[in-house]
């Protein structure tokens, strides 16, 4: 078992984790916020899937779904906020 | 010995990332949580895509390209994460979201919402 598939399996139980707190969360802002953190580690997943499968164009996937998560993280703040996304 | 060094930071990346996530879901307030998403993600993501680059860079040392993929999401990231976080906390304490100041129970949840 190499080392690679082990971080992944790690990235997946974390990412696991960070979706419990997102069914559970009490307030909004815990979903938010968890849904912030699984957006990260699945840009981590996309790299380390890249680098085992040996496919390069994960990493292209990976940065636009770095930058569609904040992006994601700030609309969703702006409508809790506001109401409007305007 | 380069080999060695990309897996342990490989390990530890992966370490850091899983115990954020754990803080994130044992920990008993919104405000307490913000701490481990902020800090270990930031973290693990800076040591998971660094040891990736190192390997990458052993295993063939023309790929240039990838490598600087590599060092554009972790900037990314290390930008972006710490922005996010801080923009959550701020509309929550904008929106009347109180800090939880009372006692956890067994389970560490709190008692008193």
């Amino acid at each position: 078992m190499n080392v690679e598939l082990i971080t992944a399996l790690l990235v997946i139980g974390g990412a696991f984790l960070a979706l419990i707190r997102a069914v559970k969360g009490p307030t909004t802002y815990d979903r938010v916020l968890a849904v912030n953190v699984f957006g990260t580690k699945t840009v981590l997943l996309l790299a380390l899937l890249g680098y085992i499968g040996d496919r390069t164009g994960f990493l292209d996937i990976a940065v636009l779904y770095a930058l569609i998560n904040f992006l994601a993280t700030i609309a969703l703040l702006r409508f809790v906020e506001t109401r409007r996304l305007t | 010995m380069l080999n060695y060094l990309a897996d342990g930071l490989l390990l530890l990346g992966g370490f850091f990332a899983f115990s954020g996530s754990l803080g994130i879901l044992r920990f008993p307030d919104f405000f307490s949580r913000l701490h481990p998403a902020g800090t270990s993600d930031t973290l693990g993501q800076l040591l998971i895509l660094g040891g990736l680059s190192l390997r990458v860079l052993l295993d063939s040392p023309d790929a240039g390209l990838s490598v600087g993929k590599l060092i554009a999401i972790s900037l990314l990231l290390f930008i972006t994460t710490p922005a996010s976080t801080h923009a959550i906390s701020r509309v929550a304490h904008l929106a009347g979201l109180k800090p939880w100041t009372g006692e956890a129970n067994n389970d560490g949840e709190a008692t008193d919402e």
